[in-house]
């Protein structure tokens, strides 16, 4: 059988590497890795993790040097000669070893105004949304998103802008503008405009290269652009 | 700078990438012609001289270019060297003005 040398950030922001040797198996995701590692090799080792088949979103990790959810990740397809480098991810600050403090991730959403303000009350009947309109169609490419934080930590404009509200706070937000049912959404296109806002996302793309679910945050951006473009021209901004 | 401030720079900015991208097609193609067909400086002067159309097209370009640069280095001086706020903005507007009136004086001077 043959054996992955694996190194593992250990610590806080000033931590180092530490090398660790793992039985190579079929089928291996490098959440398994880290696992073996915990269970096996050193028990002190922190990491996240919860539901094990990509629906949580809790236990994405810098793998070889990409942000990736590990529980879906085969070693087979990112190990190259054996060899795993698992990190935190970036742009979060560090708790321990391999979990990161997530909460400016979530405050962002927050600020992003990311939450659904419907104007019906339970005894009105259900709004009639058709599914084909090229609305709802937006919402579907984009609703998928398990808050896993691989776009946030993969983002360039994050990293220089440490106040840019990021891919899947905006994602979130576009879903919401181009929900006919949500009463906020002038107040939204607000939320998301300015400095630190839609645009200031220069393109590059890395958010939808990187996202496990396959969304393109970069388009739902460029429609928060258009809409807030639109918004300021009206003087409504 | 307000939210609409910030959302009409960006407007500026596409608007004026649009401009510079077929301003700087047909400037690339003059340049390569001129060189290539052996004109020399007195023949250029003649063909400038008092051209409206070339007057016009080389004032917009310069438009395009003022307008576009400064917007583009303030997302770079922000996000590269953390310079923010009015210093930075005034800077730019200085910035804009010196390529504005330095621009128009090579215009100009190939027009009069």
């Amino acid at each position: 059988m043959s054996v992955l040398d694996v190194r593992v950030w250990r610590g806080t922001e000033d931590g180092a590497y530490q090398a660790f040797e793992v039985p190579r198996q079929a089928s291996q995701t490098v959440l398994d890795v880290v696992t073996h590692i915990q269970r096996a090799l050193d028990p002190t080792l922190a990491y996240r993790f919860a539901c094990r088949v990509g629906m949580c979103g809790s236990c994405a990790m810098t793998v070889n040097g990409v942000a990736r959810w590990t529980c879906r990740t085969h070693v087979d397809k990112v190990a190259a000669d054996d060899r795993l480098e698992i990190a935190p991810l970036a742009n979060l600050p560090v708790i321990r070893d391999l979990v990161t403090d997530m909460s400016t991730f979530f405050d962002k959403w927050a600020r992003a105004r990311g939450s659904f303000s419907g104007t019906r009350s339970r005894r009105d009947d259900f709004a009639r949304v058709a599914p084909q309109s090229p609305a709802r169609r937006d919402v579907d490419a984009a609703i998928e998103c398990i808050g896993c934080g691989v776009c946030y930590s993969s983002c360039d404009v994050v990293a220089w802008n440490p106040d840019y509200l990021g891919p899947a706070a905006l994602n979130r937000a576009w879903t919401l503008e181009r929900d006919e049912r949500d009463a906020g959404r002038a107040e939204r296109l607000r939320a998301v405009a300015g400095d630190a806002g839609c645009q200031a996302c220069h393109t590059h793309m890395s958010c939808s290269e990187r996202c496990p679910k396959h969304i393109a945050p970069t388009a739902g951006i460029a429609g928060l652009k258009r809409e807030v473009v639109r918004a300021a021209l009206k003087g409504e901004l | 700078m307000s939210r609409r401030g910030e959302a009409l720079l960006w407007l500026a900015q596409r608007a004026s990438a649009a401009v510079l991208a077929l301003c700087v097609v047909v400037h690339l193609a003059t340049m390569i012609y001129a060189a290539h067909s052996g004109l020399d400086a007195a023949a250029i002067l003649a063909r400038t001289r008092g051209n409206l159309p070339w007057l016009a097209f080389y004032s917009l370009f310069l438009l395009a270019v003022t307008v576009h640069l400064p917007i583009g280095l303030r997302a770079v001086l922000s996000e590269w060297l953390g310079w923010r706020g009015r210093s930075r903005d005034a800077t730019l507007i200085a910035l804009a003005l010196a390529l504005a009136g330095l621009g128009m004086r090579a215009i100009l001077g190939v027009f009069g």
